[in-house]
């Protein structure tokens, strides 16, 4: 019997060198070691052997078992690995052909800077707020001590749809809102970025262009705090190694006036194209709100004092992002468009 | 205001040799608030000498060039290739050296066809003088000098023209700057130092002026009209001609040049009128409608009630402030001049100027005189004229005068000031900043009592003394800080900023565009019966009124993309459109968005279609919070005549209209082309809920198929709601996942399949109970919409 389980081992081990397919693993496994396999066969005739043989054939019968059982499962484990081997390489793709590309949006030039400065100012306490386009002239100049006759309200230079309205010149129109609706409440911070118009159409003036006007009112405020505010904001905004110069100047609605140059960013203030050879390149008009304004929008000068800014959009998006031409922020074309389609850098 | 040191140096004591020092000064008056656009020399060159050609031959090789020896006071004599055509021996000529640098080139030794030049022999152009300065003779050629110019000196300071010119870009209040003399005042305040008097000394005849004047208008405050007689016409001295140049005035003859030159000196224009086409008299009045001038430039020009003209009883001669006729001017034959000072309405000119023609002379009126200049001006050109002119001064002059030359006085205290500096100026730091200005301060104890002289026109108010404290103590020394006000974050458009995340991130590029568009496009993309808004004064036709759709902007961005060759163009735009109704302007915040060509891009585009547009719609309106509240309104018969009416509809959320969604129509492009825009101030209109969780059902769904054949005219969307009501609320989905017309299916029909999802919040449903509602929408369906009804094999 010993030499029948040799000799069926035999002929499984040979069998089972054989195999191809993993499928006929299993037939051999029924073959061999099934409830109807030659295994169980010969061990039927256990019943004739002697007491002190039996358990050196079962063990011998185990043992063959296990061991064609191994061959058998480290077979099985080879096909399955190449199997998944074949099935890997059969999915092996080029994966250096284009991505499925969802179209990337972006977001305007002037969108980002009016986002940047809105989250400066919002973090400083300052809110935003809005204006109409279409002002009436008492808004967009009387209020702000531009009487009728002045230079700066010319036919000329505005977009008049009747004598009363016009599209507004400037943001500053929204000073005199904010401040008529505050009616004396102090303190009053807001910014107010938004679209403004003139009637001029150059190399180097939209007609339409953007600009943010600033405005803060309490009891208290200072030149220094106008001052140390615009500090804040250009550095946060172009960069902390900038230097700035107020440098006097003049505006209807402030006394004093103050135009606010800052240090070259491309030259360091050496002098270049962009600075016309200057250092120095003009981004902010601000001032002291003038007691006029103060008085025609409700609040005591005597008790009260302010300051405000405005600044240029177009400008400082085209400083931010190296653009050259005005021009190139308006035709929107998409490959000036689809540039502005990341985040930009903290 | 073009700056030149030379003439300044006459009022204040500053010395400016090079463009270093003439930089410095340019960059100290900035720092006071006069911004400057150049600084530059007169003549910005360097190397160049006095020489003279002693021997001149021509060029072997060339019909035009000439050999010239020239003496330049040194033992050697240079060798220079010169292409004027009046080098010639003899003449006194400007020599750049080798390594000279001129406005527009540097000078090197070289070899001109074959012949060594050792420099250049210079014209005034070469040097950087205007072309308008300079006469015919020296446009032609090189610079003759005077016979007896010194060879080896130094050519600038010999023709008097080194002089230093800063062209100032001054801000509007500082009229009292358009002037030499107040230059020098604020020169003098920034380095303390003295203003000196003006020279003002001339002999009266025994002649008395007879001759009157009236003034016929309130916008005339001040006339003064004197005679001087017998005046030599001839060219000015250098000085006069130079500084004149400098200043980018063209020198005339002498009578000319010194109303010019006193206008540069004083700010005050004046005029001179050959008094033997006058009729004896000069009258101030406003223009007659209408009525016809012949200004100084041979123009004919008609004027209306609005602007001021002088006439001499019969007719206009001047029109005021801004030029003078043609037929009284000084002429070469000129003998007996009447001169005019004045002060007009400031307002009144610039309207006149704007209309018709801006002068130096109208530049000055408009921002503002100070009469006592008015007075100083005239006889400073009385003194002039005698001494470079010859002229006889009558004596006398005729008066008319309703100004004000008191100095003002304005009262302030120290506190104030430094309250709105924020600084603490020391007093008598403060008192010498009046002191340097030229205004005089009375302190009596914090009160300082401060008089301005008149020709501060821009001072008025306490403020206005802080701002000159502020400039001229200099801000550089004021410290900033922030201002202590209670800490909070402020407030800002968030909803817009996020609407517009959301749609950056559905692919679209943000755009920005004009509000502007023509008259004609003005309604393109809406339907109402709102007024377009025009312009007054529009700058073109193609800009001259408000747009009623942002559409219409984006659909130019598109038109202006795809001529560029840019054929995937998504776009969209948050901004405002704008009309007029009943007397009332309307600006209505909206979004819109335009789509063609491809949305997916690279191996596997796709086509951008309605669908595509729509998903934008549906997708922003989800994320808004208007899930299952909007839907498409079809109105064909009532779509704005630009939107495709087989593929267009409104948008409305709750029953009401925000916006449209559409193809744009085919006679407006054979592109294919999809746009939409909402209101944005309608759809804040409408209340959305916070978002909450609501609990999902822990038994699953079963999902079951429906395919039905129905009429091609019913719309999908009204097959799914129809399945949602008869099937009640264990239908959670219902979704359709196949359209299909064509084969198999008869003409005029389509087949539908739709997906549905049945979950019951607390069981798992039997299939009995979702037969039972399947066949009451099957029974339903085949009612309302004789649908063909065929039961998919689950």
């Amino acid at each position: 019997m010993e030499e029948q389980i040799k000799s069926m081992q035999e002929e499984a081990m040979q069998e089972l060198q054989q195999v191809q397919e993993p499928k006929e693993l299993n037939e051999l496994r029924v073959k061999f070691l099934g409830k109807k396999g030659k295994l169980t066969a010969i061990l039927r005739g256990m019943g004739a052997l002697s007491k002190e043989e039996r358990p050196i054939i079962g063990s011998l019968a185990n043992e063959v078992r296990d061991a064609i059982e191994n061959i058998i499962q480290e077979k099985e484990a080879y096909f399955a690995k190449q199997a998944m081997a074949e099935k890997l390489e059969k999915e092996t793709i080029d994966i250096t052909l284009p991505s499925k590309k969802i179209r990337t949006g972006s977001k305007h030039p002037i969108n980002r800077v009016i986002e940047e400065i809105e989250d400066i100012f919002v973090s400083m306490g300052y809110d935003v707020v809005s204006g109409p386009e279409l002002e009436t002239d008492e808004y967009c100049f009387e209020r702000l001590n531009l009487p009728k006759g002045h230079p700066a309200r010319d036919m000329q230079d505005s977009f008049y749809i009747t004598e009363e309205y016009l599209l507004r010149t400037q943001t500053s129109s929204v000073q005199a809102r904010t401040m008529m609706a505050n009616k004396e409440k102090t303190p009053i911070r807001m910014i107010c970025p938004g679209k403004t118009y003139r009637r001029e159409d150059d190399a180097t003036h939209s007609h339409q262009f953007g600009q943010v006007e600033g405005l803060v009112i309490d009891k208290d405020i200072t030149l220094a705090h106008l001052k140390g505010t615009l500090e804040e904001f250009v550095k946060r905004m172009l960069g902390e190694n900038l230097q700035l110069r107020f440098r006097p100047s003049y505006f209807p609605f402030t006394e004093p006036s103050y135009e606010v140059d800052v240090s070259c960013f491309k030259c360091g203030g050496k002098g270049c194209n962009l600075c016309k050879q200057t250092g120095w390149i003009e981004i902010l008009g601000s001032g002291m709100v003038h007691p006029h304004v103060l008085q025609m929008n409700g609040y005591d000068p005597e008790k009260y004092s302010g300051f405000a800014f405005g600044t240029g959009l177009d400008r400082l998006a085209m400083f931010k992002y190296g653009i050259t031409d005005v021009r190139l922020l308006y035709t929107n074309d998409v490959r000036f468009l689809n540039q502005f389609n990341r985040k930009d850098v903290d | 205001m073009k700056l030149s040191t030379n003439f300044v140096k006459d009022y204040v004591d500053i010395s400016i040799e090079n463009e270093e020092e003439l930089k410095k000064l340019a960059e100290d008056m900035t720092r006071v608030g006069n911004e400057y656009d150049s600084a530059k020399m007169l003549i910005p060159a360097t190397k160049l000498v006095i020489g003279e050609i002693v021997e001149c031959t021509m060029h072997p090789d060339s019909d035009h060039l000439h050999l010239c020896t020239v003496h330049i006071g040194k033992e050697e004599m240079l060798h220079i290739v010169c292409g004027a055509p009046n080098a010639r021996k003899g003449i006194k000529v400007i020599v750049a050296l080798d390594g000279a640098v001129l406005p527009e080139k540097t000078i090197k030794r070289g070899i001109i066809r074959g012949q060594e030049s050792n420099g250049m022999l210079c014209s005034m152009t070469e040097l950087g003088i205007e072309q308008k300065f300079l006469t015919e003779k020296q446009k032609e050629g090189i610079e003759e000098l005077p016979l007896d110019a010194p060879v080896g000196e130094d050519p600038i300071s010999y023709l008097h023209m080194k002089d230093g010119v800063i062209d100032f870009d001054l801000t509007a209040n500082r009229g009292d700057l358009l002037s030499i003399l107040g230059m020098a005042y604020e020169i003098g305040a920034i380095y303390e130092k003295e203003v000196k008097p003006v020279d003002i000394q001339y002999k009266e005849s025994k002649e008395q002026l007879d001759f009157a004047i009236k003034v016929d208008t309130e916008n005339c405050q001040l006339l003064l009209v004197k005679q001087v007689n017998n005046v030599t016409i001839k060219e000015s001295p250098d000085f006069i001609k130079n500084r004149l140049i400098a200043c980018g005035i063209r020198p005339i003859n002498n009578v000319v040049d010194i109303s010019n030159y006193v206008m540069l000196e004083l700010g005050q224009p004046l005029h001179f009128y050959d008094s033997d086409t006058l009729q004896g008299k000069l009258e101030v009045r406003m223009a007659k409608e209408g009525e016809k001038l012949t200004t100084l430039d041979n123009n004919a020009r008609i004027l209306s009630q609005e602007d001021i003209v002088i006439s001499d009883g019969t007719r206009a001669i001047g029109l005021a402030g801004v030029m003078g006729g043609l037929d009284t001017e000084i002429t070469d034959n000129t003998k007996n001049i009447i001169i005019e000072a004045a002060i007009f309405n400031p307002v009144k000119i610039r309207k006149t100027s704007n209309k018709i023609l801006r002068s130096e002379a109208s530049n000055r009126f408009e921002k503002g005189l100070d009469p006592n200049r008015t007075y100083m001006a005239i006889e400073r050109a009385c003194t002039l004229l005698q001494q470079y002119a010859d002229a006889t001064i009558v004596s006398g002059m005729q008066v008319y005068d309703k100004t004000n030359k008191e100095d003002k006085k304005i009262h302030i205290t120290f506190e104030k000031i430094n309250e709105i500096l924020g600084f603490v100026i020391p007093d008598d730091e403060i008192i010498k900043v009046f002191t340097r200005l030229g205004f005089t301060s009375k302190v009596e104890g914090r009160d300082i009592e401060v008089t301005v002289p008149q020709r501060r026109l821009d001072i008025s108010i306490p403020e206005d003394l802080i701002e000159e404290v502020g400039r001229i103590y200099g801000v550089d020394n004021i410290e900033g800080k922030l201002p202590e006000l209670p800490l909070k974050t402020g407030t800002y458009d968030k909803y817009t900023r996020e609407m517009r995340n959301k749609m950056i991130s559905l692919g679209l590029n943000e755009t920005l565009s004009y509000i502007l568009v023509s008259e004609k496009e003005a309604k393109n993309f809406v339907k109402n019966d709102n007024e377009i808004i025009r312009l007054l004064a529009p700058l073109t036709e193609e800009r001259d009124s408000l747009r009623q759709s942002i559409i219409t902007s984006l659909y130019k961005i598109y038109e202006y993309n795809l001529a560029r060759g840019n054929q995937d163009v998504c776009l969209f735009e948050i901004g405002k459109t704008f009309y007029k109704k009943q007397e009332e302007y309307v600006e209505e915040n909206k979004i819109a968005c335009l789509m063609t060509g491809n949305y997916t891009l690279a191996l596997h585009k796709e086509q951008v279609d309605f669908y595509t547009i729509k998903g934008i719609v549906e997708e922003l309106l989800d994320y808004l919070g208007y899930a299952g509240r909007y839907s498409l309104v079809i109105q064909k018969e009532n779509l704005p005549k630009e939107f495709h009416p087989g593929q267009s509809a409104y948008i409305s959320i709750n029953n009401d209209i925000v916006g449209i969604v559409g193809k744009v129509h085919p006679e407006v492009t054979k592109e294919d082309v999809f746009v939409m825009e909402m209101n944005l101030d309608k759809i804040k209109s409408k209340k959305v809920g916070k978002m909450k969780y609501k609990e999902y059902s822990k038994f699953p769904g079963v999902k079951k198929d429906l395919a039905l054949i129905v009429e091609d005219k019913i719309p999908s969307q009204e097959i799914a709601m129809a399945i949602k009501k008869a099937a009640g609320n264990l239908l959670k989905e219902v979704e359709i996942f196949d359209v299909y017309t064509g084969k198999g299916i008869e003409e005029g029909k389509k087949s539908l399949a739709y997906s549905l999802t049945f979950e019951a919040q607390e069981r798992t449903l039997t299939d009995e109970e979702i037969n039972q509602i399947l066949q009451k929408v099957m029974e339903q369906l085949e009612k309302k919409y004789h649908a063909e009804i065929r039961k998919k094999e689950a």
